[in-house]
């Protein structure tokens, strides 16, 4: 079971990781392979830190990624990105939606923000790949598709043939977003640039 | 054709392919999905019950009928529905009945983390335990099949992550079946305690007889890998043994009570250690070490929270040595602090208004189960109390009760408007009766919200979308005999804290229902507000609110635009009118 791919999203209530994780898992099913996905939700709904799993590969068993044996984690907020480091291998590669919300211990006082949280992630891995993910939503014409477009990105990254994950996307999302979430995935896409 | 399940959608469509009828449910992390799935096909009947006890006895009915019958709930759903299951188990069926029992190891979204399995065997019914989806859907066609069989309900225990993982899973067609010819059978469906007695001794030769099919069911199987160790497991645990344990042989037992005893020792005695690895309780491991056999379980693996894989490996590799786990990579701890992000009230969430006057007034709150139980973080911190669904009346009756009519001047219980329907009209009730005074809000935002926006008696629609009466809540409590009924906007900051006050104030049975849309169905999004930097004083105030687009800079606030939805409760708050509509960006 060496032959198995591990993808971590992560990010925050609301932010439409589990969409995500779908539309993923959809499109490596048309590759033929076998796959697994692992979300939680309920109270992690509530603008909580959330992690959806994606495994595939020949055949596979556990439905949750190991500590540590993450190949890429796709990160919808910066903060997330650095909890979850530890779960991503130590050549394993991180995208990064360059965007701050603050937890809200900070939004209180309680807790500080970490200013330098993409230099210290920059520090641990070799491979980070950081985007501003709202701004082209925006420009896609609405930022809630800064998932489509954190997905367009990994895509990319991924080799799986694009005209699948649009596919799957047309499936997927409702048809009157599905305009703007073409144009999303399109951005992200786009802005990989090794 | 294979689709991409998770393992409650697929229940749903093993129901649907199995004939049913009748689906019944009250939501509940991680459950919720399986009736919203099954509501889709238009062959069943699906209903979101105002508790589990109703949805198990609308099931019950079903299926003595002759109709088969689907009811779902979370494991502490089940506390709910016990007291129709007991007896139930005596009655048996007509027509075939499974309970799904979704157990949540771990508490993502629970107050405790029980174990179901003990449910199964104190009400002696058969336990199916699915490993991922393709089996949910194998083991709820095959679960109707043994209910119709032995006469029995079933329960299919799922926990968190086979509700919420998608796996792939064959699809089949429905089995269209005619529903069955009810006869009327008192002796089997009247209760009375000269039937009953009749019915227990059915239920004990039952047992015997499942414990038979137990032995021989595909739903048990093994594995043979090397002999030297030998590892028991049902469940998504499977799945993490095959993963972090690829060489060793395994029992998997997809029926968990009974279990199949001779089998089980038959597997003993071929492998050189014998190993039980189960989430949570040792359920299996008590049946084997009773019977004298030699084992390692919780003396080895947690009792307290999910397993992982890496537990499993790393746990074997300590007691056993040479078990040849898969090679794991060594997590590399972060030498940084990462602050906690706890879930929070959402912005525009009417809830904040209502908790933001309750903290200021420093009242006791009884508290209870919905979105609304976040109002216990900072920096609301307005509740006291949270137990189970329904609990907050009943426990500030007892506080009262305790402390006295001084006490409860500075007492409320708060509870959504489908948690009130739920189970907590009948506290409201004994409120009532019992003379006591206690103040209770209803926290009505038109839909049951937590589980992900389903319907209750209050919203007038079905699970289906069908309109249908909607029950008025004001109308209700008068009924049972409160005669202060107050309705409030809880953003109408003023207006609500002067009737707080007053119902706490009267020496009587009040009921306050802050009335406003949950803040994801309100589709009148507003302009956002904005903080003019100059006006504001940093006195923070607003950071009290704890809404999530509020954030400190420097000495001042400001307000995220991109989150903001324009609900102005900041703007009430703010004494130097610092937060106005945006006409520009925060200056």
């Amino acid at each position: 079971m060496t032959d198995i791919t591990n993808i971590l999203i992560v990010g925050v209530g609301g932010q439409g990781t589990i969409l995500a994780s779908r539309v993923l898992a959809g499109a490596v099913q048309m590759t033929g392979q076998d796959v697994k996905v692992s979300e939680i939700h309920g109270m992690a709904q509530r603008g909580g830190s959330v992690v959806t799993q994606v495994r595939y590969g020949k055949e596979v068993a556990s439905p949750i990624i190991p500590e540590g044996e993450a190949d890429i984690i796709l990160a919808f907020e910066k903060l997330e990105a650095l909890r979850w480091l530890p779960y991503l291998k130590k050549d394993g590669s991180i995208l990064i939606n360059d965007q701050r919300i603050d937890p809200m211990p900070v939004v209180v006082g309680t807790a500080q923000y970490p200013s330098d949280v993409l230099d210290i992630i920059k520090k641990e891995r070799k491979e980070v790949f950081i985007i501003n993910g709202l701004g082209k939503a925006v420009e896609a014409g609405n930022g809630k598709a800064v998932n489509v477009v954190l997905l367009g990105l990994l895509a990319r990254y991924l080799k799986i043939d694009k005209q699948t994950w649009l596919d799957v996307i047309r499936e997927t999302v409702p048809s009157k977003l599905l305009e703007v979430n073409l144009k999303a995935f399109e951005a992200g896409w786009n802005s990989f640039d090794r | 054709m294979k689709k991409l399940l998770t393992g409650n959608e697929a229940i749903a469509r093993g129901a649907w392919e199995a004939g049913v009828v009748v689906c019944t449910a009250y939501p509940g992390t991680p459950s919720t999905e399986i009736t919203e799935n099954a509501a889709k096909y238009d062959e069943m009947y699906a209903e979101w019950s105002p508790n589990e006890k109703v949805a198990l006895e609308v099931g019950l009915g079903a299926s003595i009928a002759g109709g088969r019958a689907l009811v779902s709930m979370k494991h502490v759903g089940v506390n709910v529905a016990a007291d129709p299951l007991f007896t139930l188990s005596y009655t048996g069926v007509n027509a075939g009945l499974v309970l799904v029992s979704a157990d949540d190891p771990g508490m993502h979204s629970s107050q405790n983390e029980q174990d179901n399995r003990h449910f199964g065997r104190a009400a002696k019914i058969p336990v199916l335990e699915p490993a991922d989806s393709q089996e949910a859907k194998d083991f709820t066609k095959l679960a109707f099949d043994i209910s119709e069989m032995f006469d029995t309900p079933v329960m299919l225990r799922t926990t968190t992550r086979v509700a919420h993982s998608q796996s792939l899973v064959e699809l089949a067609d429905r089995e269209e079946k005619e529903t069955k010819e009810y006869q009327k059978n008192p002796s089997k469906y009247v209760m009375i305690p000269a039937n009953a007695r009749h019915r227990h001794v059915v239920v004990e030769d039952r047992l015997i007889k499942l414990k038979d099919y137990a032995e021989s069911t595909d739903l048990n199987r093994v594995e043979w890998n090397d002999t030297k160790m030998g590892v028991i497991t049902s469940g998504v645990t499977y799945q993490y043994v095959k993963e972090a344990l690829p060489e060793v042989s395994i029992l998997k037992l997809g029926m968990t009570f009974p279990l199949p005893r001779k089998m089980i020792i038959d597997f003993a005695d071929k492998v050189d250690q014998l190993y039980i690895v189960e989430e949570l309780e040792p359920f299996i491991e008590e049946y084997v070490t009773s019977w004298g056999l030699d084992v390692h379980g919780k003396d080895t693996f947690p009792l307290i929270g999910e397993l992982l894989p890496e537990t499993i490996a790393s746990k074997m590799v300590q007691t056993f040595g040479d078990c040849s786990p898969r090679e794991t990579t060594e997590p590399n701890q972060l030498q940084y602090e990462v602050p906690p992000r706890p879930p929070v009230l959402c912005p525009g969430c009417p809830h904040r208004g209502l908790f933001y006057v309750l903290n200021k007034l420093k009242v006791t709150v009884a508290g209870d189960i919905g979105c609304y139980t976040l109002g216990c973080l900072a920096p609301l911190k307005a509740i006291d109390t949270t137990i189970c669904m329904g609990a907050s009346i009943g426990t500030a009756i007892g506080m009262e009760k305790a402390k006295g009519k001084d006490f409860a001047r500075n007492l409320v219980a708060v509870i959504g408007d489908s948690t009130f329907i739920h189970s907590g009209i009948t506290a409201l009730v004994d409120v009532v009766y019992n003379k006591a005074t206690t103040t209770t809000i209803i926290l009505d935002n038109r839909i049951t919200a937590m589980t992900g926006h389903q319907h209750n008696p209050t919203t007038g629609f079905t699970v289906k979308g069908e309109p249908t009466k909607e029950i008025d809540l004001i109308l209700l409590a008068k009924a049972v005999g409160v005669e202060r009924v107050q309705v409030v906007d809880p953003f109408e900051l003023d207006e609500l804290e002067k009737i707080v006050r007053e119902e706490l104030a009267a020496e009587e049975p009040s009921v306050i229902i802050t009335q406003r849309n949950c803040a994801l169905i309100d589709k009148s999004r507003n302009s956002p507000y904005i903080v003019s930097a100059a006006a504001c004083t940093g006195c923070l105030r607003c950071l009290k609110l704890g809404c999530p687009c509020i954030a400190k800079e420097g000495k001042k606030v400001r307000i995220n635009l991109a989150q903001c939805v324009g609900c102005g409760l900041c703007a009430t708050v703010c004494p130097s009118e610092a937060i106005r509509k945006e006409g520009g960006a925060n200056d």
